[in-house]
């Protein structure tokens, strides 16, 4: 913690209402972000569940798949995905402002670098698909 | 022919009168070719001497006029009243800084914090000026040219909800005028300005809303400028975690 900014008398100091976030729409995109790791962090706890009644056998896994098919559930994990895929796009836009690449002298365009790192998402997706649905 | 009009919405703060800002309107003749400032010393001249802002240059160079209009940060004399037609035009001092009086902010808080990160080329040992120039290629020049448009006018800090929360916090122009003179060839003062900038209210505590870069009248990029020094701060602390004998620049 910082030490209190000491306030000189005459001055009028403005506060910053907690509302600040509804002041535009790039605040409010950066708080809809900010958001998006609580259902992330959610939806990893909810696997974490599903890994640890895997380990309890073949009955308490189903027994756990079909309380997932409950309409709730489902609503939770399309509004996941929706977050995951937020936060994975607006990551992947940030990486090219981020990360200067250089092939000499000259520097990589970021959008070339943001291309570039979609592309690498969707190729480990399309892998870990046929991974997953080979059999 | 009645003459068109435009009204102004001022905020007013006479310290020791008013316990906080209030507003004050005024109507102004409205004309295609004048700006916000323009309409601000038509108020000061002719309706209201006591109406108290900056201005100097009046072709954003000097970075003196920046105030929020219609809530957002601008350059009053590049904010031309035929953008916010019919009216009213808000007019209010710079956000996130303490009032002085009327539109004028407190700038010491920024100030002490450009002199912190030492905006200036540092060298190890100057040469004789009888050695010439530091010499630099045009690639070297373009690393850093962005960084270095920066007129220090704070609209950055007006913009950055950070800044607003926690004053401490060093702000995007600092950052951005300590990361040009770290990406400048002729500069040797990484090492000065790091322990600024790796502060807790250095670089991690911006969390990249981003609207600095938004609202910046000089095409220059702060949030970009403080990503990248978390990046080269975290590589650097890497490497001398794995490489402790090896010397770091």
């Amino acid at each position: 913690m910082t030490a209190p900014r000491v306030e000189r008398p005459g001055l009028f100091y403005p506060k910053l209402p907690a509302t600040w976030w509804l002041r535009n729409a790039n605040y409010f995109r950066f708080m809809l972000r900010e958001l998006s790791s609580v259902f992330i962090a959610l939806f990893l706890v909810v696997f974490l569940v599903q890994l640890h009644r895997l380990s309890q056998g073949p009955g308490a896994y189903a027994a756990y798949l079909e309380t997932l098919r409950a309409p709730g559930w489902i609503i939770f994990h399309v509004v996941a995905l929706a977050f995951a895929l937020y936060h994975s796009v607006t990551w992947f836009n940030l990486t090219g402002v981020v990360q200067v690449v250089r092939l000499g002298e000259r520097q990589v365009p970021p959008r070339l670098v943001a291309g570039a790192s979609f592309a690498l998402w969707a190729v480990v997706s399309v892998v870990l698909l046929w991974f997953l649905l080979r059999g | 022919m009645t003459e068109e009009t435009m009204t102004l919405e001022v905020t007013r703060y006479r310290p020791g009168h008013d316990r906080e800002p209030r507003t004050q309107s005024f109507t102004v003749p409205y004309r295609t070719d004048w700006v916000v400032l323009d309409a601000l010393n038509h108020i000061k001249d002719r309706i209201d001497g006591t109406l108290s802002y900056r201005w100097s240059c009046r072709m954003g160079v000097c970075g003196s006029c920046g105030m929020m209009v219609n809530g957002v940060p601008k350059l009053t004399c590049a904010a031309f009243l035929r953008d916010y037609r019919p009216g009213p035009i808000r007019v209010e001092p710079l956000a996130n800084f303490p009032v002085i009086r009327d539109l004028v902010i407190a700038l010491d808080d920024f100030m002490e914090k450009l002199r912190r990160v030492k905006p200036w080329i540092i060298r190890a040992v100057e040469k004789p000026v009888s050695d010439g120039e530091y010499l630099q290629t045009p690639a070297q020049l373009d690393a850093y040219k962005q960084f270095s448009m920066c007129i220090n006018c704070m609209l950055c800090y007006a913009a950055c909800p950070v800044y607003g929360l926690e004053p401490a916090f060093l702000g995007p122009a600092a950052i951005a005028l300590a990361y040009r003179y770290n990406l400048d060839s002729r500069d040797e003062g990484y090492r000065l300005r790091e322990p600024v900038l790796s502060e807790a209210v250095g670089v991690w505590e911006c969390t990249f809303v981003g609207e600095c870069s938004v609202v910046c009248p000089k095409g220059v990029d702060p949030a970009a400028a403080i990503q990248r020094s978390k990046l080269a701060g975290a590589t650097d602390w890497l490497l001398s975690m794995i490489m402790p004998w090896a010397g770091r620049r």
